[in-house]
Parts: structure tokens; C-alpha cells; sequence
């Protein structure tokens, strides 16, 4: 199958990549841009882990196509960090033990950070509510709104 | 020079709520699980799943998924190359009987049938659709109820063992109250939320997998069956793993499939399972159906606790969930029975899934115990109370330690338990939901499997410890760490600590909840084996001012020799080390259990959790609002990791009660819902109200660090207490879980 040139900007930069054009997103970035932070955990959008944003848009990176991402904004979780220094939703995740085996925790902060960024100042249950497209067997939910409640009144300047 | 260094005592890193060590790798995505490798020169596989659950392959369309662009190889039944073992044996302890297209059968939906290869995922997956398989199905028996119930012959893993003690008819003879209440309980997969996964790279004869393993040298010696290739020539990385709950343990088929494609093509060869294909060839905890029979005297003490739990296993190969071994070692009654049934279903071969067998056995045992504390006209907890085993039930063998009673009682003041009504449907909120309380006891063993570590002291005073542990979320890296600094009086950041890599000391099993205690033994052990060489130096050496205490004990603090007891007297390891030349020390320790502790002691963990649901009176909708449990578990090492694993487990166990269930299509054999959308699990806005209270508890014999462990209890008291919950607010009393809306309606 011939495949597609992409151009797209992946946390800042501008790349290029080949496509096959049934390629999904997730499989893109983990396999053509070696950024292998997003995780595929059911390939159907039931779990969260491959979520991205497109465009500003949290979306699951197994339900889109890579084609699909051509002339966009993509951010994963390797852009959370910016400089080298952790965002506050990475050091609470830490501080708070809110990620044990850590597959799904990639998802959960890209998903997060898109939450704060549309709304700084979330109720507890907008979290909740917010988060219940990102599994987490282990599982951590009691401590991840803990995280990211702390987080949001981290990034809003106040004390938790 | 006086020594003026404030010594830290032993325990000063453990017991401290340390972040996990593997936290910054974890939330920058840089951690690489063992599918994020792609060696160069990569090939995908891809199996195809049976879509029958018994009869056999006719034929495939091996022409047209040859012929698509990208395919490489088709390996089916007819063409697979040899295999050096024999997939039917079962080489390591916890083996089962694997599917490596030895023939054409199938024995369950989702069985590998045919493997196909190819340059991309894409073509791999699009040769496999191509095959077209054709079959000659069977009539299939995929429920409890399809099945002959046979007595399960014990035979160790998988083929549980029953008991008696006491008279059990005069038992039941004796009460003068009693049940007879049937409980079920359905098959769950694990689910963790990285699938299985392999690569697979050969060179000459030795083998390189990255693969999750949560037995990474028990995994070498059964690869290396397979290949006819000595244990040593594989190496396992499994620095990561994503979620393992049993079903990481164990070998299982589409691996072994990719290291076969991996020879025979020369090349690497990666293989990921789909989610659908998690409800395959990966274990499950099998279906449950469960008699519990009890009576009571007038005082309201059991009489009798007579348990029989049937489980279905394979055709092929046993294991069978335990459940009924949860009546073994809780309760005082005066006859005790915990009987063992199998059925034989075509279905995938179970295996253990967290909390084997006290799980399910939980489940309908903390049901039945509300039910018969009903009858008494008692409450739940003081039911419990009046029934407290002192000693190991039936044998009179003493708990190493047992700190129940304190968990009963601190749960239930944080949770309030006092003033609970007795009767049902006795409690509405302000917005007028049904409100209910229940409770459900824990317990869970504490077994340690063999692990082995090594300790290295260099002479610039930091340390390496060594052992292949593995880290599938539990926090392995960072609390076995703690307990490696303790040891070598050292404080966490001058320790490295090195896992997850099979050329290691063999870590053993992260299982049974047994390896922070194991691994933990070994690398305490290693330590001291260090600090035991550090102190023969130090008082053979007239330089030092330790010299000449020969028969003194010395401890390790803060990187100082002290002699025990005379704070007055010590050394830097430094300078110890520089004057004896400079070299490292090394050492090496092992964690086992020595055989007649066991026999001595019963020995478990043991909790209480108490539970409130709210239920829309009309639809039946549930939720759990609050979920308090407090656990006692000997030596907490890390109080925040242990606390995840608590809550975690509590997650589980709502889960248990209200969410997970496989359904067969009882035509096909087929899993109607083997997909994450189908398949429930509670989401973030499932839990709510969730806390955790870790009891203390000193235990001078489980082991050296007194440590129990907490993977895996935390599911165990909560699944009960969650239906006992629901009847309270109801008073329907469901005895099959899930609980489900409809189930409310209808009953």
C-alpha cells in the first residue's frame, strides 16, 4: 500500500514522516518518531492510555490515523515536561504516589494537563469525572484526583 | 578523631513514606516497557485467535495471507518448525500446558491457531484476517452448570487441598440456628493495562527477550526448555512491567510462538497481544459456585463452617481457584470443612489472579457470615468478634501475629460503625437514596518463595545491591531499596539499586504477596554479609578504632561501623575500606523460610473493611460512597507505596463486587465481551471515599524484617462488605456477583 507524507508539529517541532495510510496515530509516534510514551492498552478507546491532544483536543492516538495528524499541533506526554523540568501535574503524580506501574500514567497526564488548561480550577468530581476515560488497574484513582486537585491549586499559585 | 556523627538507627529508611524511585522515568513516558523496543530489522507477529471453542481447523487460506504485500512467513499447525519441549510438560513450578500449534485442535476461544509475520503490524494483521480459518466444531461447555462436578484429587499449584477438623455433622447437629446459602462468583481476567508483550532476538544460541516478567529467571529456565538451550543462554529484561496480577508470572504461548518465528527467520520478531486476545491464552480467575453451610449455639459461636466451592478449570490442565481455602484460617467453629470441587469446561486453563482463591472464598464467606449474624440477631463486627480465632483454627497453632482485632476496631471507629442499625432498609440520605453498611473481614498468607541478592559496599561509601527483582507497580525498586540501605547503614541515595534483568541474582516470584518479603529477606541478608566482612577487617586492623572487638556485634549506621551497644566507638566504612586497600566488598544473602518456622506458626495478614453504599430506590443504581479498610500486615516498609497497594486492592474489590464478569456465548464458547468496553472496571468516578489505615503489628517470625505483605488483601474483606452493604440498604441479598441494577430490580 503506497504510503502518505506527513508534516506535522509534535510538542513544538515540525516532523515528517511516512505513513501507511491504516496507521494509526499511536503507532506513528511509538514506531516512526520513536516516542514511545503513549501506550496502546486496548486499541479501541475504552482506556486512555494513547491519549494526545490534537490540535488542543484530548483525543485517544489509537482512534485516529496518522494521516490524520498531517498540518496539526500534536502534544504527547514527552512535551509535558518542558526544559527538563517536571510540570506540577508530573511532581504531584510523584509526591501524591498517584502511578504505580505507570502504563497508564502517560495518558492520565496528557489528559490532565488538558483538563487544567481548559479549566484551572476543577471540582473534585469534574476530575473524576474528567479522568473516567483513563483506566488505571493498579489502581490509583484515589490518588490521582489528590494529584491533580494539588496540581490545579499548585498552577493556580495557591497552597493545596 | 572522636566520632561525632549522630547514628541513625535500623528503620531509618524503612517505614519511611519514600516517592518511588522510578517515579521521574514514569511520568515523563521515558519508562520503556518491553513492547517500546524495536531492535532493527524488526518483524511483527500477529496470532490468529480461534473463534471456536472446541473441534478442530480444517483449513486456511495460506495463499492469500502469503500473498499480501508486506507478509512474510505464515506459520500454521502444518509448517511449524520443531520445538525442542514439549508444550504439553510443564518445566517450572508454576507451568501450565501452552498452545504453540502443536495440532490442529482447538481447545477454547482465543487459542493461537496460526502465527503470521510481516514487515508491519499492519500487513501482519491483515495476512492473519486473510486466513480465513474453516473448523469442525464440537458442541461446547463453557458454564458451571455444563460441567460433571468431580472431587479435585490435591496436588499442590493449581489442585487445591480441602480440610476437615472436628466432627462437622455434629456440628451441624449442635447448632441451634443455621444457613445454607449458595454463592457465585464469575471468571475475570487480569486485564493489566499492558498487554502481554514480547521481543525476541537470537544470537547463535542464546536468547535476548524483553519481556514483563514477574519471575524473570523462573521464565528463563521454561523459555530455554522450550529451545532445547541451557537456562543461561536467556536473558529476560523486564525493567518495567505494566500491570501483572498473576498473569505475568507464567510463560505463556504467543511468547514461546515469537521466539520460535525469531529462529526461524533470524530476525527479531515482536509480539504484542491485542486487548481482545487478553481474554485468551493468559490465565483467568475461573467461575465460582460456593455452599456455605454454618450454625451457631445460643451464645451465638459457630458450631460449624462447612465451605464447598466448586471452580471450573480446563480440559487440559488444572487449576483450580481455590475458594473455599478462605474458611481455612479465619474463624473459630467448633467443626471446620473447606472442600474442593472442579468442573471441566472448554475453556482457557485459569490461573492465580490477585488474591487466588481468598478472593472469591471471601466473597461468599463474608456474605454468609452477615447473613448467619442476621439470623443471630447480632451485628456484623460483634459476630465476628464472638467467632475470633485466637489460635489457627482447628490446628491450635499459634498466628506469628495477629492484629485483627485492632483492624475491627479502628476501622470501625474511623468509619463509624457504632449505631448501625441491625435490620435493613433502615437509612436514606438527604437526597432519599437507600443507604447501607456493611463489613467483611481479610486475611491473606504470607508465603515467601526463594530469592537470592548481592550487596557491593564500594570505597567511596555508596552501595550496589543486586537482584532480578521485578517492579510491576508495587514499588518493588523503591521499598526493597529502603530495605537494602537499612542493612548496609546507609542512607536511600547512596544505595543503587539494580533489577529487573534475568543475569541477576534470581529475585524470584513477585507473587502471593511474597516479594518485598523474599527479595526483601535476600538483600537484608546480602547487606549484613557486608557488614559482617566490613567489621572482620575493622577489628583485625590495629589502625582502627574498632580494632580488637573480635566477638563484639557491630552495626551499620549512616555509613559508620558502631559496636552494638557502644555508640562511643566507631568508623567511617571509608576509611575501613581505604586502609584495607581500597577494594569493594561484596556480599550475598538469600530469603527463604526455614521449613519448621512454618510449621511452628500460621502465619497471615489479616484486615477489616467497612463499606457504605447509597442506591436510587427506584433504579437500583449503586455506588459505594465510603470504603474504609484497616489492615494489619506486619512491618509496613513504605507507608505511601504500601498504601496504593492497599487502596488498590479495595479498587479490586469493588470491582469484584459490582463490575468485572466474562460472559460466554454458550453456542460458540466465544466471550461475547472480551474487550475493555465490554468488560467493566471501575473508572475514576467509581471511587469514592476511600481510606486506608495500616495497623500495627511486630511479627518476630514471618521473617527477619517482620514483613507480611500487602498486594494483594486488600480486595479480599471488601468485595463482602460491599454486598453486605447492599442488603443492608435493601434487605435483598444478592448472592451472585457482580451485583448487578437488574439484579436489585428483579430480586
Amino acid at each position: 500500500m503506497s504510503k502518505i507524507h506527513v508534516t506535522t508539529t509534535v510538542n513544538g517541532d515540525e516532523v515528517e514522516f511516512l505513513a501507511d495510510p491504516r496507521e494509526t496515530l499511536l503507532d506513528c509516534l511509538r514506531d516512526k518518531l520513536g516516542m514511545t510514551g503513549s501506550k496502546e492498552g486496548c486499541g479501541t478507546g475504552d482506556c486512555g492510555a494513547c491519549s494526545v491532544t490534537l490540535d488542543g483536543t484530548l483525543v485517544c492516538s489509537c482512534l485516529v490515523l496518522g494521516v490524520e495528524a498531517d498540518g496539526k499541533q500534536v502534544g504527547t506526554i514527552e512535551g509535558v515536561a518542558e526544559g527538563g523540568v517536571l510540570h506540577p501535574l508530573q511532581k504531584k503524580f510523584i509526591e501524591h504516589a498517584a502511578l504505580q506501574c505507570g502504563f497508564c500514567t502517560p495518558g492520565i497526564l496528557v489528559a490532565a494537563k488538558a483538563l487544567l488548561e481548559q479549566n484551572p480550577n476543577p471540582t473534585e468530581t469534574e476530575v473524576r469525572y474528567w479522568l473516567a476515560g483513563n483506566l488505571c488497574r493498579c489502581t490509583g484513582y484515589d490518588k490521582i484526583v489528590r494529584a491533580v486537585m494539588d496540581a490545579a491549586a499548585d498552577l493556580r499559585g495557591e497552597a493545596a | 578523631m572522636p566520632d561525632t556523627v549522630q547514628p541513625i538507627r535500623f528503620g531509618s529508611n524503612s517505614g519511611q513514606p519514600v516517592s518511588r524511585r522510578d517515579g521521574i522515568a514514569k511520568v515523563t513516558g521515558a519508562a520503556t516497557f518491553s513492547a517500546d523496543n524495536s531492535p532493527a530489522n524488526l518483524l511483527h507477529a500477529v496470532y490468529l485467535p480461534a473463534t471456536i471453542a472446541r473441534g478442530r481447523v480444517t483449513h486456511f487460506d495460506t495463499a492469500a495471507a502469503q500473498a499480501h504485500p508486506g507478509v512474510t512467513h505464515v506459520i500454521t499447525p502444518a509448517n511449524r518448525p520443531d520445538v525442542q519441549g514439549d508444550p504439553e510438560a510443564k518445566p517450572t513450578l508454576f507451568s501450565f500446558r501452552v498452545e504453540i500449534l502443536q495440532d490442529d485442535s482447538v481447545r477454547y476461544a482465543g487459542q493461537p491457531i496460526a502465527l503470521v509475520l510481516g514487515e508491519t503490524l499492519e500487513a501482519a494483521t491483515e495476512g492473519a484476517r486473510l486466513l480465513a480459518p474453516q473448523y469442525a466444531a464440537e458442541p461446547v461447555a463453557t458454564d458451571l452448570d455444563d460441567g460433571a462436578p468431580f472431587d479435585i484429587e490435591p496436588g499442590g499449584f493449581g489442585r487445591p487441598q480441602g480440610m476437615v477438623h472436628g466432627d462437622i455433622d455434629a456440628g451441624h447437629a449442635a447448632a441451634r440456628q443455621a444457613i445454607d446459602v449458595t454463592y457465585e462468583t464469575p471468571a475475570q481476567y487480569h486485564n493489566a493495562m499492558e498487554t502481554h508483550a514480547i521481543v525476541a532476538e537470537w544470537d547463535g544460541d542464546r536468547l535476548t527477550l524483553d519481556v514483563p516478567s514477574q519471575a524473570l529467571n523462573m521464565s528463563c529456565a521454561a523459555y530455554a526448555y522450550f529451545f532445547g538451550i541451557p537456562a543461561e543462554n536467556v536473558t529476560v529484561r523486564s525493567p518495567y512491567l505494566g500491570g501483572g496480577f498473576g498473569s505475568k508470572a507464567i510463560p505463556i504461548g504467543p511468547n514461546i510462538l515469537a521466539i520460535l518465528a525469531a529462529r526461524m527467520t533470524g530476525r527479531p520478531v515482536k509480539l504484542m497481544l491485542t486487548r481482545q486476545q487478553m481474554f485468551g491464552p493468559t490465565g483467568h480467575r475461573p467461575a465460582t459456585r460456593q455452599r456455605l453451610r454454618m450454625g451457631i449455639d445460643a451464645t451465638g459461636a459457630l458450631t460449624a463452617l462447612d465451605h464447598e466451592s466448586l471452580s471450573a478449570s480446563s480440559r487440559f490442565d488444572d487449576f483450580f481457584e481455590p475458594a473455599s481455602n478462605a474458611s481455612q484460617g479465619l474463624y473459630a467453629a467448633g467443626a471446620l470443612r473447606s472442600v474442593h470441587k472442579g468442573v471441566r469446561l472448554d475453556i482457557g486453563t485459569p490461573g492465580p489472579m490477585r488474591a487466588p482463591g481468598e478472593a472469591s472464598g471471601a466473597a461468599a464467606l463474608e456474605c454468609a457470615m452477615d447473613e448467619m449474624a442476621h439470623a443471630a440477631g447480632m451485628d456484623p463486627l460483634e459476630f465476628r468478634l464472638r467467632n475470633y480465632a485466637e489460635t489457627e483454627p482447628g490446628t491450635g497453632k499459634p498466628f506469628s501475629s495477629k492484629a485483627l482485632r485492632d483492624c475491627y476496631l479502628q476501622g470501625a471507629e474511623r468509619f463509624g460503625w457504632d449505631g448501625r442499625p441491625l435490620d435493613p432498609g433502615q437509612m436514606r440520605d438527604e437526597a432519599g437514596l437507600l443507604v447501607g453498611w456493611g463489613m467483611g473481614t481479610a486475611l491473606f498468607p504470607c508465603p515467601m518463595f526463594a530469592a537470592e541478592a548481592r550487596a557491593t559496599l564500594r570505597p567511596d561509601g555508596t552501595a550496589l545491591v543486586e537482584t532480578s527483582a521485578a517492579d510491576m507497580g508495587q514499588g518493588a525498586w523503591t521499598s526493597l531499596a529502603q530495605i537494602a540501605a537499612d542493612s548496609l547503614g546507609l542512607p536511600l541515595d547512596k544505595v543503587a539499586f539494580n533489577a529487573g534483568h534475568s543475569s541477576l541474582p534470581d529475585g524470584g516470584v513477585a507473587g502471593g504477596s511474597g516479594h518485598t518479603a523474599t527479595a526483601g529477606t535476600a538483600l537484608h541478608e546480602a547487606g549484613c554479609d557486608v557488614i559482617r566482612q566490613l567489621g572482620e577487617i575493622a577489628a583485625t586492623d590495629p589502625a582502627s578504632p574498632l580494632h580488637g572487638a573480635g566477638n563484639a556485634r557491630f552495626v551499620a549506621r549512616d555509613g559508620h561501623l558502631f559496636i552494638e551497644g557502644d555508640d562511643s566507638r566507631s568508623e567511617p566504612f571509608t576509611d575501613i575500606l581505604a586502609r584495607a586497600g581500597g577494594a569493594a566488598l561484596t556480599g550475598s544473602g538469600k530469603g527463604v523460610r526455614p521449613p519448621e518456622v512454618g510449621q511452628e506458626f500460621a502465619m497471615s495478614s489479616h484486615g477489616a473493611v467497612f463499606a457504605e453504599v447509597r442506591i436510587d430506590p427506584e433504579l437500583c443504581q449503586m455506588r459505594v460512597t465510603r470504603l474504609v479498610g484497616a489492615f494489619a500486615a506486619g512491618r509496613i516498609i513504605n507507608p505511601k507505596l504500601a498504601e496504593s497497594q492497599l487502596m488498590g486492592g479495595m479498587i479490586w474489590g469493588t470491582s469484584f463486587a459490582l463490575h468485572e464478569k466474562v460472559t460466554h456465548d454458550r453456542t460458540t464458547g466465544r466471550i461475547v465481551n472480551a474487550d475493555l468496553a465490554g468488560y467493566h472496571v471501575p473508572v475514576n468516578a467509581d471511587v469514592l471515599g476511600l481510606e486506608v489505615i495500616t495497623v500495627h503489628e511486630d511479627d518476630l517470625h514471618v521473617n527477619v524484617l517482620g514483613v507480611k505483605g500487602v498486594g494483594e488483601i486488600g480486595i479480599v474483606g471488601t468485595v463482602g462488605a460491599i454486598g453486605n452493604a447492599i442488603w443492608h440498604a435493601t434487605g435483598k441479598r444478592i448472592r451472585r456477583f457482580p451485583i448487578r441494577i437488574e439484579d436489585l430490580l428483579t430480586a
